[in-house]
């Protein structure tokens, strides 16, 4: 049997006495589109440093094809951050150049293109975009790369909706059959459509892995509703009706 | 074209759906090539997955033929598609009787405002 894309077993990660994620396993497959979802502070963006070796785990494993996190699997897996990284000065064509240099996988054509379609050139400098530019610029060379693994932390967190429909049409046509996609976001109506499957965080824990579509038959409501009520939070009931109704679910 | 997915049903039923109804209202054509699967997602802002299992159920409706070489092609078995085309518009009759009985009309109270109704658009 093929070896799953991504196997993360019994991950466990805290930062000074605080838990961010307990234990956690998941596998994805390839040629998805998965969604990680959850509130702020679920440990959605500690979970993708992990899968990215930008932090190690206390416990448990992560296999990237097979793999742990290291040299090797940055040639396999492209990510893009919460946080913009490249420098003010640098211009549109540095930062292609930028991304030859570190990535083989890189396609200059493909960016180009992208580039093009955005009327965003190869002279423009950083420092006098916009913010919603920066974030396309930036998903722009994330996407050009030829990976097996996309990990994109929030890519549409900070921009209007014209510009988040530019970016989820980036990310389904420009993603190979073979790669995954794995994205994190709160703004779960937004991207739902385009979604495979979903993974659900809530306090470090997955409460639920499933695909768009069956939830939608077993619910008959959408994905975003159902977060809305497993996550609603009211002043004197905490946590506790989220727990019932996820066992109604699984 | 125009696509619309809704919050409650499973996406791929919404567009096995609305790509039956552009098969059934002659959009496109008996023999017509189809766009690629990835086209089509792209346009509908959906994921291409999804796409490609609205299209096997079209495949299984037999509205849609596969063909190694030519990609995919609405039927030219013309009969299928308007045998597909009567279920539709069996579908939708049933669903506005079960909306009117819903309100609590009657046969004869139905048949009444149908006919007016017609009338007026006349």
């Amino acid at each position: 049997m093929e070896e799953k894309l991504l196997n993360i077993k019994s991950l466990t990660k805290s930062f000074g006495g605080k838990t961010a994620l307990k234990d956690v396993s998941f596998e994805l497959d390839r040629g998805r589109i998965v969604g990680l979802l959850g509130p702020n502070g679920s440990g959605k963006t500690t979970l993708i440093k992990l899968i990215n070796g930008l932090l190690s785990p206390d416990a448990g494993k992560i296999y990237i094809n097979g793999s742990q996190p290291g040299t090797y699997t940055k040639s396999l897996v492209s990510y893009l951050p919460d946080r913009m990284y490249f420098a003010d000065w640098m211009r549109v064509k540095d930062l292609i150049k930028m991304f030859e240099d570190f990535y083989s996988d890189f396609s200059r054509e493909k960016a180009l293109k992208m580039l093009h379609g955005l009327a965003i050139e190869e002279k423009d400098r950083i420092k006098n975009m916009s913010k919603g530019t920066k974030e396309k610029v930036q998903l722009v060379m994330v996407m050009s790369r030829e990976a097996m693994l996309y990990v994109l932390d929030e890519p549409i967190g900070g921009v209007d909706p014209a510009a988040r429909d530019f970016i989820l049409r980036t990310i389904i046509t420009n993603y190979s059959e073979n790669s995954t996609v794995l994205m994190s976001t709160h703004l779960i109506s937004d991207v739902e459509k385009i979604l495979d499957e979903v993974i659900f965080l809530k306090e470090g824990s997955v409460i639920l892995k499933e695909s768009v579509d069956s939830i939608r038959e077993k619910e008959g409501r959408s994905v975003d509703q159902l977060f809305r009520e497993l996550f609603s939070v009211t002043p004197n009931l905490t946590g506790e009706r989220g727990e019932e109704q996820i066992q109604n679910v699984l | 074209m125009e696509w619309k997915i809704d919050e409650s049903l499973p996406i791929r039923t919404q567009l096995t759906e609305q790509l039956a109804s552009c098969i059934t209202s002659g959009k496109y054509k008996p023999g017509e090539r189809l766009p690629s699967v990835r086209e089509l997602a792209a346009e509908a802002g959906v994921n291409p997955n999804t796409m490609q299992r609205a299209f096997a159920e079209l495949e299984g409706m037999g509205l849609v033929v596969t063909n190694r070489t030519a990609g995919r092609k609405v039927t030219e078995d013309t009969e299928r598609i308007s045998r597909v085309r009567e279920e539709q518009v069996r579908n939708h009759i049933d669903k506005f009787f079960k909306n009117m009985r819903g309100l609590g009309y009657g046969t004869d109270e139905i048949k009444k405002v149908l006919l007016q109704a017609l009338e007026e658009v006349k």
